[in-house]
Formats: C-alpha cells, structure tokens, sequence
C-alpha cells in the first residue's frame, strides 16, 4: 500500500509527467496516448489488426530480425573498443577478445550467432511476406526495400567476415571477391580493386571491409529499415 | 487502400475536384470487413514485442555461454586451405561454380535471382492465388511441361543432378493434383497452391538444397565428402 503511494506520487510528479505526459496505460485513452508521445513507439499505429497478433502469421520475423540488428549494433559497437583493423594487429586483437578482455569471448560469440542468424531470419521473414501474398498492391514497393534490405544484411555480415583476418576470414572473402571479377568487359576487375583497394585482400581490402561493415553498411541499413517501417503503416499495416 | 480513386486535374481553386471512383475486382468488400477487427497496440503488440525480443536475447545468450565462434590460424595468403570457402550463403553459389562457368554461376544467375525478386509484386499474375490446376488445364500442364523440360536439359548438360533432382520432386508434387481428383487431404492441399507458390517453394528447395551440399558434403578439390570425414 505504502509502495502504491510512493509510486502513484511518482507517476504525478512534475518531472515524471515532464517526460510521459500521459498516465498509466490502464485506459484506452492513455493507451492511445502512449503510443503516439513516444518517440519510440509511434512507429505502431494507435491500434492494429488481431490477425496480425497471430504468430502463425508472421512469426515474428520482421520484429526479430530488427531485434538482431539491434543486438548486433550494441555487441559490434563494444567489440569495437578492443580490434583495429590492421594486418598487423587484427588477429592479435581477437586472440585477446578470446582470453584477455573481460567476456570478450561472449561478445564476439554473441555477435558472430546474431549476425549469422539475422541473415537466415531476414530470409525466412520474406519467404513468410511471400507465402501469405504479403508483397501486393499497394506493399509492391516495400517488398522491393525488403529485397534491398536483404542484399545489405548479407553485405553487412560478409564484410565482417573478414575483420577477425584467420584464415577463414581471408579465404572466404578471396572466394567472394574472385566470383565478383567474373563480370565480364573488365567490369568486375575494376569491381573488385574499388572494394579491395588492390588487386589482393591485404591492408587496404581490411580497411575498406571495416569503414563498411562498421559505418557505411549500417547506416544504409539503418536509413532503409526506417523506410521500410513507415511504409508497413503507409500501406495499410500487417 | 485509400486512393483508389482519381481526382479530376483542375486549376480552379475554388473547385473541389470530382472524384472518380475505380473499383476493382480484387477490393473484395470480404476483405474489408475482415480487415476491421482491431485491437489496441499498447499493451497487446508492444507487450509481445518484448517478449519475442527477451526471449531472442536468452536464445543467443545460451547459445553464445555453449558455442565458441570459429578463429583459425592467421590469414596466411601462401597457404590455401583446400577447399577454401566462403560463408554459408554464399555456398549455394560456390556449388553452382562446380557446374557453370564463373560468369553464368558468379554473375548471371545471382543477378537474375536478385531481379527476380524485385520483380515479383510486379507481375501480377494470379492476384487471387487461385490453385495452379483450377482454370485453363490442359494448356497451363504445357507450358509447364515445356518449360520444365527445357530446364531439365540444360541441368543435364551441365551434369547438376543437385538441381535436377530437387526440380523432379516439384514436379512430380506439382502433378500429383492435375491426375489426381482429391478435395481432401495433403493432394487437395496441394491443388489449391497457386503457380507464384510452386515456383517460389522449388527455388527455396533449390537455396537449401545447394547450400547444404556446398556446406556440409565438399571437401578436398570439391569433390564429394560426408560431413563425418573432414572438421570443417
Ligand atoms: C533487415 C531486414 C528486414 C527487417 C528488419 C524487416 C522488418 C519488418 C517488420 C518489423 C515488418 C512488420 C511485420 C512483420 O514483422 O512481419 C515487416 C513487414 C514487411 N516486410 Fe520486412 N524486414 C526486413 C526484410 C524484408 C525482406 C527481405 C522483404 C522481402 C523481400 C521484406 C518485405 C516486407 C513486406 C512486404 C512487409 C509488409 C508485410 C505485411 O504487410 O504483411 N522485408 N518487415
């Protein structure tokens, strides 16, 4: 009883309404309010469709894969702290994360298994858009964002591959970029020396790879993810 | 949904345009009305969110504290691993490499792939997803006799059986309900799957079945070896 008062003051201080200018979401109409005050949750209409609560619908899989990126961006920004994308120094700096750096091992786990998993889970949401015919007019245009923002995840995670520089790293991504050079008219050698600043994978390919993985990919995905959401609503909801 | 109408082109400002309604066949007022059972977003949508989400932390959690993420020797550009791959997704396509010359396998049909997908709300075939076998029978088993075949020897000139087979099975599946009268059961259920579902389910048969092999069954040379043979 005590906690109720001490809470129920809480919830009708200056400051507290300062930053929540609804009340508690115990009417619909405060309900309603908390979606559309907050910053955060006005990416939702105020109401939505029962069937699109079903998880035999969507599966989730939209919001989980938006999950893992959110994941991958916290965990990617910590192991940040610790790597320097340098041939010399690269490995070094993972074999650290593995047996120096507190729960270093952890967070490159956790990143390596979200972003291995966020590629699968973006590919199964659009198999699940796809099967429930989720992609007709008026969605057209965002299914085309969706394909966009497919390509990027698998960009995103293929540049991270080659940041720890073992050899997994180095020969995986030499495999990738060789299938790049197939394109023909010279197309693909000028491809493939733009993105590895060189005919090899060395110094300068590492650099790009990380300015990639870590700015120019993320923000692109960043930017299109919000498109892609504010189409979902623009177009009717799920 | 909202705009299906076209306003009438005016300068007169103080005109309030006529609007012309179109209706078409595929706003069935059915799907309206179906559309109009709503509930609110906070708490039932935002509450779920968070508990997908939680349970999506725990998941990786576990499975990050049980799994360690690979980390091989340094890169070493003198020493090739045999074979030397690259990540799981694109090992469908490195397994097409085996088969088709780098440009076909490297560049054409990724690309195709990639348009394909862009394209597919722009075709608008079938909009109402009406069973493959439902109208124009005799014609639509031609069409897809005729272009299955012509696919089936191409994967046969090039020897990619790991493409034929699966392609088989579709087919097979796909013509079980054109033989077979059955409202009922797996062979009714089949019968109503429209043409976009058969082509989408064999590519994802496709995706999977190339990604595994090019996963778990390669080894030395590429050439064919059981997962339990090599630690890759
Ligand atoms: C980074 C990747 C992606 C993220 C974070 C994402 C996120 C989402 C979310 C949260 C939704 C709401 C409904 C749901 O959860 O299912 C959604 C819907 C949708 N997504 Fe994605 N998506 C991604 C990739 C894709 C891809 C690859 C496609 C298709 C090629 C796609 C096409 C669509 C379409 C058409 C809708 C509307 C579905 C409907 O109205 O039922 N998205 N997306």
């Amino acid at each position: 009883m005590e906690k109720n008062k001490t809470l129920g003051r809480l919830f009708t201080s200056r400051v507290w309404r300062s930053v929540f200018r609804h009340g508690l979401p115990i009417s619909n109409r405060a309900r309603a309010e908390s979606v559309f005050y907050n910053f955060f949750l006005h990416v939702h209409p105020v109401k939505v469709r029962k069937r699109s609560l079903k998880i035999t619908y969507t599966w989730a899989l939209g919001g989980l894969t938006a999950g893992l990126f959110i994941i991958l961006t916290l965990t990617g920004a910590l192991l940040m702290l610790y790597y320097r994308p340098s041939v010399s120094e690269a490995y070094a700096d993972m074999k650290d994360l593995q047996f120096v750096v507190s729960s270093g091992l952890f967070l490159r786990n956790m990143h390596r298994w979200s972003a291995h998993a966020m590629v699968a889970v973006a590919f199964l949401h659009m198999l699940r858009v796809f099967y429930t015919g989720s992609y007709k007019p008026p969605k057209e245009f965002n299914w085309v964002v969706g394909v966009i923002l497919l390509v990027l995840t698998i960009l995103l995670s293929y540049t991270g591959y080659l940041l720890p520089w073992d050899q997994l790293a180095f020969w995986g991504i030499s495999v990738g970029t060789n299938m790049a050079r197939a394109v023909p008219f010279g197309i693909g050698d000028k491809m493939s020396y733009l993105l590895l600043g060189g005919n090899i994978v060395g110094e300068n390919a590492l650099v790009r790879f990380y300015v990639l993985h870590c700015f120019i990919l993320p923000i692109a995905t960043m930017v299109l993810m919000g498109v892609h959401f504010w189409r979902v609503r623009k177009d009717g909801g799920v | 949904m909202s705009k299906e109408y076209e306003a009438e082109g005016s300068s007169d400002a103080k005109k309030i345009p006529r609007r012309v309604e179109f209706v078409k066949d595929r706003t069935a007022a059915r799907v309206r009305q179906e559309e109009t059972e709503t509930v609110m977003t906070v708490p039932n949508l935002v509450v779920r969110e968070i508990i997908a989400f939680m349970i999506l932390v725990i998941v990786l959690s576990l499975l990050s504290l049980f799994f360690n993420a690979p980390l091989e020797w340094e890169a070493n550009p003198q020493h090739t691993p045999n074979p030397a791959k690259a990540p799981w997704y694109f090992l469908g396509l490195q397994e097409l490499l085996h088969y088709f010359p780098p440009i076909v396998a490297g560049v054409i049909l990724p690309m195709l792939v990639v348009l394909a997908l862009v394209a597919i709300p722009y075709f608008n075939v079938n909009l109402k997803q009406e069973g493959m076998w439902k109208q124009h029978r005799p014609q639509t088993l031609v069409v897809a006799l005729i272009t299955i075949g012509a696919m089936c020897i191409v994967l046969l000139i090039f020897d990619v059986y790991a493409m034929l087979v699966p392609t088989l099975v579709m087919t097979v599946l796909m013509l079980i309900p054109y033989f077979v009268h059955s409202e009922k059961g797996f062979i009714g259920w089949l019968g109503t799957r429209p043409v976009q579902w058969w082509i989408m389910t064999w590519f994802v048969l496709i995706v999977v079945v190339l990604t595994a092999i090019g996963t778990l069954f390669r080894g030395p040379e590429w050439s064919w070896t059981w997962p339990w043979e090599h630690i890759y």
